[in-house]
């Protein structure tokens, strides 16, 4: 096979999936947020809720509408340039995408028109529930995704038969544990990502003493939100690991840049991983036993080391190593900040803290740069694999596809999502500033 | 009847229900400039297909979906053959999406006629290579031993184009008896007065596409063996002439049925004469991707048709409610009244 075409089809799926998941996280969390601020208004009558609907429900549009489109791309891909990988593993790989297309993507693209336009046709409780089974639809969109991922991580309930993957147990498929752990990790991660997208954008207003009333209570309902999420976050990237340890020795030792296999395996905080030596030019700080701790849950755990694999079977080590650490400190950090944004915004003290509020606008694109990291871990430690152990990405690109096509499409596509990430930020910027509409006159 | 021909009906019921419903929404899009003038009235039709376009849209990601998981073969030869059609074809779909819920989130008339005219080109575009497409399809195409031997130009042959401009008039029709339907006013009227001039072009069209699939596809080889079958491609004749007999007795909405009608029945005339192929080869038979040689195992699709007979029945009752509540049509101060559109 062409490698030309292998590289190329890589970058571009690279390109096209991480620029869809700019909009992904966001969705999944704000349009529970925003549920959540709908049926406050419902249960309560209390105006300001439906003032908030309506704010971060335009921001939560123009961002769902990036996520609709760029995720046509996602579909077309595995058969445009992963034909080989396609016919494969189509048995198994597409039946969850045609399951999500039937029971997700027309629950949340038909509801949300009805929510969008149906502010006066439906009662207001009716009109709740709309935008709840947006977010459920986008939710359970996200796992029916996951369990194909899940599966090329993880390959349950298939045989090898006439010279492809044939499902032969869709339960073990739709229960793979790998997916399901991913699932809770990657939902929560959502929110996180919505939860400091509002907290941001109220603490923009409150340190410019705009709108206080409703900035205050946006802020206080996404920190309760952001932190009861980051603690699911944590017990499930917790449980991940363990998952990872069992089914991805190879990926978990790029993660933690182990290279010889070892008992109670200790955890270096410092570390500087020397590729071409199969070594670490720095290990230092070590917990000892903390390493085997975290992959067994057992402090005697034996953790496999790279060296135990082929070299072409090893995923490339450092962005794996770094893009982990990444996301767990930065975790960490989400953590602390929403500890105190919970307390400060339960004793009505935010504005006693313009620091912290700085600090809460800065962070907007952190929870981003955390979910990428997370799926540079997951894919790119997957490497050498298209499917973990039983398919190589080498094999998997389309042989009736020209490495001149790949680049004329990598092209378009840079220029494309350009320009819709330069509308998509002017947009959300200009809005979030623009403030609330205000109170209807006759309240 | 096995798993694998009940995917091939699923399989043409998906893509022909898109096509009747997206198929008025790229008609009205690359009618847009023609049928509404003032910014007003640019607002009323796009409110008429605002609110249900997207879910319209879902009908082609549960087709290609479909196509993979039933028929994954003949989904990774179909999308990676036709790489650079599908490519201008999603760069389109894309662009659709962002000018339809983009566009009014900024009050600038720059802005409005840009995406204005982004619309109207990424709304004919998706007409025309569907069509394309879909013609190549039912000419087959040239794969033998060595894989496909085609080109993106080889795709532009007369039969492909011929069946591209099929479909770009359908779609303008249908999407001129939409306006006519779901909207008031002058942009109604402007709708009803289109159809009306478009429907001798679509009927020309149309008799040229019959008689050019004779000579230049197999696709009547199953028409002859079964002459009862000749049915689908007379009904879809009638359903175009009971479009004509509707607007000029201006039942408005019997027209655009019978527009309904007569896509899903052109759609069906082009994939009965397809079965078994999804994909014919041209160059040798041996080489065309079938339903039996390119489908998934039964055990795989007999899950899918489960899933697919409990959610399907679903999806088109909730579709339908959420197209009742929309049904009044829309007028011009409901048009500007969306705080979130």
């Amino acid at each position: 096979m062409d490698m030309d075409v292998v590289l190329l089809s890589r970058w571009q799926f690279a390109i096209t999936c991480m620029f869809h998941f700019i909009f992904v996280p966001l969705t999944l969390g704000l349009s529970v947020l925003v549920a959540w601020m709908e049926t406050k208004y419902v249960r309560t009558g209390d105006e300001m809720w439906l003032r908030m609907t309506k704010f971060w429900g335009k921001l939560f549009l123009i961002n769902f509408a990036l996520g609709v489109v760029t995720g046509i791309t996602m579909e077309f891909q595995f058969g445009m340039n992963w034909a080989e990988y396609s016919s494969y593993v189509g048995d198994i790989f597409g039946a969850p995408l045609a399951i999500e297309a039937t029971v997700t993507f027309f629950l949340e693209s038909v509801f949300i028109g009805l929510w969008i336009f149906g502010w006066d046709k439906v009662s207001k409780k009716t009109h709740a529930v709309t935008i709840w089974l947006v977010a459920l639809g986008t939710n359970l969109s996200a796992l029916w995704i996951l369990i194909a991922n899940g599966w090329m991580q993880n390959p349950v309930g298939y045989v090898i038969r006439n010279g492809r993957a044939e499902m032969i147990d869709f339960v073990a498929v739709i229960t793979n544990k790998y997916a399901i752990i991913k699932f809770f990790h990657q939902i929560t991660s959502g929110y996180t990502v919505a939860a400091f997208f509002v907290m941001g954008i109220a603490a923009w207003h409150l340190l410019r003493n705009q709108h206080v009333e409703f900035f205050k209570r946006s802020f206080r309902t996404a920190a309760s939100f952001g932190l009861a999420a980051l603690i699911v976050v944590l017990i499930t990237g917790d449980f991940h690991a363990v998952e990872i340890a069992e089914v991805q020795p190879s990926k978990f030792a790029a993660m933690e840049a182990v290279w010889e296999t070892q008992k109670a395996a200790p955890m270096n905080l410092l570390l500087f991983p020397d590729e071409a030596n199969e070594r670490n030019r720095i290990e230092a700080l070590a917990i000892p036993g903390m390493l085997s701790l975290m992959a067994f849950h057992d402090v005697n755990g034996v953790v496999k080391g790279l060296k135990d694999f082929p070299p072409d079977e090893r995923p490339p080590v450092w962005p794996v190593f770094i893009s982990f650490r990444l996301m767990v400190g930065l975790g960490t950090l989400f953590v602390v900040l929403a500890i105190v944004g919970v307390w400060l915004a339960r004793k009505d003290q935010l504005q006693r803290y313009p620091l912290f509020l700085k600090i809460m606008v800065l962070a907007i694109p952190l929870p981003y740069l955390v979910n990428q990291f997370g799926w540079i871990v997951a894919e790119l430690g997957r490497q050498p694999w298209l499917v973990y152990g039983v398919f190589k990405t080498a094999d998997g690109a389309s042989k009736a596809v020209s490495a001149g096509q790949v680049v004329g499409s990598l092209i378009g596509f840079t220029l494309l999502y350009g320009f819709l990430g330069v509308v998509d930020i002017y947009l959300l910027i200009k809005n979030a500033k623009k403030g609330p509409e205000a109170p209807a006159l006759s309240k | 009847m096995t798993f694998q021909i009940i995917w091939f009906i699923l399989w043409g019921v998906l893509w022909s229900v898109y096509f009747m419903l997206d198929g008025f929404v790229l008609g009205t899009g690359t009618l847009h400039n023609v049928l509404a003038k003032t910014e007003l009235e640019k607002r009323t039709l796009q409110r008429s297909f605002a609110p249900v376009w997207d879910g319209n849209e879902v009908w082609l990601l549960t087709a290609g979906g479909a196509t993979f998981a039933a028929f994954p073969t003949a989904y990774a030869a179909m999308f990676s053959y036709l790489y650079t059609a599908l490519l201008l074809l999603l760069f389109a779909l894309i662009v659709r999406g962002v000018a339809v819920e983009l566009r009014n989130k900024e009050q600038d008339e720059r802005w409005h006629n840009a995406w204005d005219k982004a619309l109207i080109v990424s709304s004919f575009l998706p007409a025309l290579l569907f069509g394309v497409a879909f013609g190549n399809f039912f000419r087959g195409l040239p794969i033998d031993a060595a894989g496909y031997q085609g080109s993106f130009f080889a795709l532009l042959n007369p039969y492909g184009l011929l069946t591209g401009v099929l479909f770009v008039v359908l779609f303008l029709q249908h999407g001129a008896l939409y306006v006519a339907v779901k909207t008031t006013g002058a942009v109604a009227e402007r709708g009803a007065v289109l159809a009306g001039k478009l429907w001798p072009v679509v009927l020309v069209v149309a008799a040229t596409f019959l008689v050019s699939t004779h000579f230049a596809t197999k696709l009547f080889t199953n028409y002859f063996n079964h002459p009862a079958l000749f049915l689908v491609p007379l009904l879809a004749v009638g359903a175009l002439v009971m479009v004509k007999i509707k607007l000029v007795q201006n039942n408005r909405l019997l027209a655009f049925a019978a527009s309904c009608v007569t896509i899903l029945l052109v759609v069906t005339t082009g994939l009965v004469g397809l079965f078994p192929n999804l994909i014919p080869s041209n160059l040798d038979a041996a080489y065309s991707l079938t339903i039996y040689n390119s489908s998934s195992s039964p055990y795989t699709l007999k899950i899918l048709t489960v899933v697919a007979f409990i959610f399907v029945p679903i999806v088109i009752a909730y579709k339908i409610w959420v197209y009742r509540i929309f049904r009044a049509p829309v007028t011009a101060e409901e048009a500007v009244n969306d705080q979130l559109y």
